[in-house]
């Protein structure tokens, strides 16, 4: 990124101030190694997404951001219905809800060795993964309803998951205020199969180590030791997601215009919280995320079917679940006013600190679980959400570790079955129903994610905790 | 189909689908193929079984509008029936777009399909005639 437009304000924090329609500044979290890879589209989206109505604040950029679709991935907006703010499809992305999970084992890496491979070929035929895969789960309308309202709940209600994993995670297991009945037809459809799926893409499931424990005392908090197994499932909310973004994204283009506001980018389309479409999206949105909740509940169900096979006596219990594709309606404190306000965090991931009314009662004194998914074969990391991000960031942190390479260089620079040996070698077994897919992610077309959390921890978006090394991948 | 071809172009986390031909509808056609290619080689999907849908146009002539809508009708074609398509015909009328796609269910052994297309993007979108006779089509796709 061109540092010229930029001001340093210090270390880890870059501040584009307000020029032309710019309502607020940009404000960029991240090193400067980091701020010079990043690529120049990141400032401009930012700086269009400032010039949206209501927006409060700052467009705050995480450490892992690159260049997205009106918003950048990575990007942070919030909006104030009372000052005419909007809702952006664009700002929440296609995978509505998309996020990670976490479980620990109980299991050591002694138990896991000896089975290793037998263990990832029975998660694969478990879990349904990849192009093409579709559950066991037909949902009808009916089901389909409570699903799009009940959301991680439901799940547990049909058999799919515990009643104690509801409190870890976001919005208890539910999100409040979905509305079914603004999901269209054919998102329903392309949902019908696919509960329960992991997808594709840098979606997975893994069996991870836990390598390095940077705060006992939180680690502790979180069931977290050293050397412990884990297993971490990164996916969304499917088709159902998918359609809605789609749908959305067009109806947003003439809610727009209507609006009478001036999209510097299409893919910016957007609509007044009050109006009738900005209302609908949310309703879906929210039905969306529920969709997401459900779907890692399921899988979890499935992976934990798998588990007891191999070790009856293992109990896996769920650390925390976070969502990084999301608007959620939160206070905050925003230039000394109490605001009730839209945050929409598009590859950024909530970090609410220490006191936090929303955050489960086993956390609230030291900060919620903010867990950053690497790519495959990198390591995946843990840390906790500060007081102090509140003010910074919204309480937001990173997500991951973000790509480096296009899909398309990534293909013509690696082969899939040479990246499987290579990282069999270096003790990560990856199983996938495709060798392209796993070329497409190979571990070098990302960012370093170490460098990522690095800078996440010395902003104070967030502390590290532990490191996750990766044993087993299963790949979309 | 003289002039038709088609290809990928770069974009940081996704890709872009590109397609070139006589006609808009022509351009349209490729840049299917272009969304096909990005699952899999579509030299390996055998065009066996035919899907026709037909869209309403909302778009007030605007192709570009019109495009992506058209993109995200294959994308849910793919998706509900499992299946990829490798031979597209388009015809594009005053009031809506025909048409008609052949294909197969996904065969993860032989077609290895690489990833899921999420929907079409506004982004890089464009369809203009690049020169007398040669139009484009394009737009980053989410994966």
């Amino acid at each position: 990124m061109d540092k010229s437009q930029l001001e340093q304000v210090d270390d880890t924090l870059w501040r584009i101030p307000p020029k032309g329609k710019m309502r607020v500044p940009v404000l960029i979290f991240a090193d400067e190694a980091l701020i010079d890879e990043m690529d120049d589209k990141v400032a401009e989206q930012a700086a269009n997404v400032t010039t949206l109505p209501g927006i409060v604040g700052a467009c705050y950029v995480m450490p892992d951001a690159h260049w997205g679709y009106g918003f950048p991935i990575g990007g942070v907006a919030a909006f104030d219905p009372k000052l005419g703010g909007v809702i952006s499809a664009g700002g929440v992305g296609f995978d509505i809800s998309c996020g990670v999970r976490t479980l620990e084992t109980g299991l050591r890496r002694e138990h896991i060795e000896p089975i290793r491979k037998t263990l990832a070929e029975a998660l694969i035929s478990a879990v349904p993964v990849g192009v093409g895969s579709q559950g066991q789960i037909r949902l009808d309308d009916k089901e389909m309803v409570a699903m799009l309202s009940g959301g991680a709940q439901w799940a547990v209600e049909r058999g799919w998951g515990r009643q104690e994993d509801l409190e870890r995670i976001e919005e208890n297991g539910r999100m409040a205020g979905a509305d079914p009945s603004q999901v269209s037809k054919k998102a329903r459809e392309r949902q019908r199969r696919e509960m329960g799926t992991l997808g594709s893409g840098n979606h997975y499931l893994e069996i991870q180590e836990v390598e390095q424990i940077y705060d006992l005392e939180v680690a502790g908090v979180f069931g977290l030791h050293q050397g412990d197994i884990v297993v971490t499932i990164h996916c969304g909310s499917r088709g159902l997601g998918h359609q809605i973004g789609t749908e959305f994204l067009k109806k947003m283009q003439k809610a727009a215009k209507e609006a009478g506001i001036d999209l510097p980018d299409r893919e910016l389309a957007c609509a007044p919280l009050d109006s009738p479409v900005g209302k609908s999206y949310l309703g879906a949105m929210r039905a969306g995320i529920n969709c997401a909740l459900a779907n890692r509940e399921i899988i979890t169900h499935l992976m934990r079917q798998v588990f007891s096979h191999f070790f009856p006596e293992a109990d896996l219990r769920l650390i925390y679940d976070v969502s990084h594709n999301t608007c959620k309606q939160e206070i905050h404190q925003i230039e000394g006013q109490r605001r009730e306000v839209f945050v929409h965090r598009k590859g950024a991931t909530r970090a609410f600190g220490p006191g936090h009314p929303a955050i489960p009662e086993v956390f609230r004194k030291v900060g919620q679980p903010v867990i950053i998914g690497g790519s495959m074969g990198t390591a995946s990391y843990i840390l906790v959400g500060t007081a102090e991000g509140e003010k910074k960031s919204l309480s937001s942190a990173c997500h991951g570790a973000g790509r480096r390479l296009s899909r398309r260089q990534a293909h013509r620079t690696w082969q899939g079955q040479r990246i499987i040996t290579d990282l069999e070698r270096q003790g990560v077994i990856v199983r996938s129903p495709s060798y392209r897919g796993v070329a497409e992610e190979a571990p070098g077309a990302y960012k370093d994610v170490d460098a990522v959390v690095q800078a996440a921890d010395r902003a104070g978006l967030a502390r590290l905790v532990a490191r996750l090394r990766p044993l087993v991948c299963i790949k979309g | 189909m003289s002039r038709g071809r088609w290809e990928h172009f770069e974009h940081k986390a996704d890709i872009g689908v590109r397609g070139f031909g006589a006609t808009p509808a022509e351009a349209f056609a490729q840049a299917a193929l272009a969304l096909t290619a990005v699952v899999t080689d579509p030299s390996s999907v055998v065009p066996r079984e035919k899907v026709e849908f037909d869209l309403d146009r909302d778009d007030d002539g605007d192709l570009e509008l019109l495009f992506v809508d058209f993109l995200n009708a294959i994308v849910y074609e793919m998706a509900v029936r499992k299946m990829l398509y490798s031979r597209f015909e388009v015809r594009i009328e005053a009031q809506k777009l025909h048409a008609v796609l052949w294909g197969e269910p996904v065969d993860r052994e032989r077609h290895q399909p690489a990833v899921e297309v999420k929907g079409a993007t506004y982004t890089e979108l464009e369809v203009s005639e690049i020169r007398p006779g040669e139009w484009l089509a394009q737009c980053v796709l989410d994966v």
